[in-house]
């Protein structure tokens, strides 16, 4: 009984910690959760993992490197970012819930796998040129800025894209990828 | 020139290039196949022995650097191929120009797992915000020097305001006028005058007033600068009607210093 109120506790202080936003960025690092729940927080989050699922919520880890180890160690978990995010997608409907346009996803969907498919840096004018066929001339330097300020995307001084820290948390990359290839058109 | 100087302005050349090269290939992400570092690594090795001062070794360690900074992409770029993320970008590039938004949307949300984040106060702006309301002062008070403020409404004429340096005597666009018909003038059958001679004026500020006009002269299509590079002379052409160049002709901005000591060179000159 001492031990479920323990891990209630715990669980409640990692809700307040995941879901409100306390930094310029959403999610918290690992090093914190270890500072405010303790050494266990790996446990404490895969017990609140596990409540999340009848919601269709799930903690999201990114790791620091690009291609993570397979069985993360405690150095790799206190460096790494945990996020709550859908456990499963978006109806086309609910999109309008995020408050972005349809042709504004779809913009963000090509620009991800245009740079996912440059080994994750393009050059800014070769995604505004494919982003062209679908928007708006207008509207393509305004959709890049977009996707920039949001964390989607990184542009360097050469003008180079890559895939920021956004990307890295919400969209599955091998998912988006395998799907765009097996499309019909 | 020696044989072996020019041989070392070659090698400078050749490694410079290969910088200039590798560079390139790094930031502007060109397959890094497209370098032959073999090849490269020769020249490198061909040149060595020919350096002797430190800003030469410089040189060919920065070459090194670089041709290394490659390989490394090379590295990348086989580990890349060989993951499940490889794709072949012209086949992807296809299937996206050919897909519609629709589809590319229900595409996205199978993979997109959007965050669930809620925004709140956090303590310290809770506290610039007790601060403020703390210093802020009561209604009344400021209410008060609103109405010190106050004053009665009356009438001014046209002349008070020209005196008071709110309205101009004439208005712009007439000055102007006024300006291009002097130009015309003063130009008479030469088509063209001096700029200082008719820009310049008894006062400095004089001066100043007339290049000043003289600038929206020009860039309005009343008249034209030309640059006499050689003999550093400047002259301005009005024309007899004005010329609207915008789109029409590359239009370039021409700096003309109208300083002090410009302005009392010329009277001198003028003196003289």
């Amino acid at each position: 009984m001492k031990r479920k109120s323990y891990y209630a506790r715990k669980i409640k202080r990692a809700v307040h910690l995941l879901f409100y936003r306390r930094h310029k960025q959403p999610g918290v690092k690992g090093w914190e959760l270890k500072k405010k729940l303790g050494s266990d927080y790996p446990r404490v989050l895969d017990i609140l993992d596990n409540y999340l699922e009848k919601l269709d919520l799930k903690i999201n880890t990114v790791f620091e490197e690009e291609h993570p180890v397979e069985k993360p160690g405690l150095e790799e978990l206190s460096k790494a970012r945990f996020y709550v995010t859908l456990r499963g997608g978006l109806t086309p409907k609910e999109t309008k819930l995020c408050g972005w346009r349809i042709d504004d996803i779809a913009g963000l969907a090509m620009s991800i796998s245009y740079v996912i498919s440059k080994k994750g840096k393009a050059p800014r004018e070769e995604v505004e040129d494919l982003l062209r066929n679908k928007l708006p001339g207008w509207r393509v330097d305004i959709n890049m800025n977009r996707y920039i300020r949001s964390g989607y995307l990184a542009e360097d001084d050469n003008k180079q894209v890559y895939l920021d820290w956004r990307t890295r948390a919400e969209v599955d990359q091998n998912v988006l990828v395998d799907l765009l290839m097996g499309a019909e058109s | 020139m020696s044989s072996k100087k020019r041989k070392k302005k070659f090698g400078e050349e050749h490694l410079q290039r290969i910088i200039d090269l590798c560079r390139s290939v790094e930031e502007r992400g060109l397959d890094p196949f497209m370098v032959d570092v073999d090849d490269l690594i020769e020249v490198v090795r061909e040149y060595f022995s020919e350096w002797e001062v430190p800003e030469e070794f410089c040189l060919d360690a920065e070459a090194v650097h670089q041709l290394a900074s490659v390989i490394k992409l090379q590295s990348d770029w086989v580990r890349h191929r060989s993951t499940s993320l490889y794709t072949d970008p012209f086949l992807l590039e296809e299937k996206i120009r050919r897909s519609g938004n629709e589809e590319l949307v229900n595409i996205f949300l199978k993979a997109w797992r959007p965050i669930v984040e809620l925004e709140q106060i956090s303590p310290g702006s809770i506290a610039e915000a007790v601060k403020y309301w703390q210093d802020l002062l009561p209604l009344r008070e400021r209410w008060l020097k609103t109405d010190s403020l106050k004053m009665d409404s009356g009438t001014v004429t046209r002349e008070e305001l020209i005196q008071r340096k709110i309205l101009a005597e004439t208005v712009f666009s007439e000055e102007l006028k006024m300006f291009w018909e002097e130009l015309k003038q003063k130009v008479g059958a030469e088509d063209k005058i001096r700029y200082w001679d008719f820009v310049g004026a008894e006062t400095y500020a004089e001066t100043l007033r007339r290049a000043y006009m003289a600038s929206f002269l020009v860039t309005y299509g009343y008249a034209t600068l030309e640059l006499h590079r050689l003999e550093e002379e400047m002259f301005l052409r009005p024309f007899e009607e004005p010329k609207s160049l915008v789109g029409k002709e590359q239009l370039v901005s021409i700096p003309v210093s109208v300083s002090f000591e410009e302005w009392n060179r010329w009277r001198e000159g003028r003196q003289d």
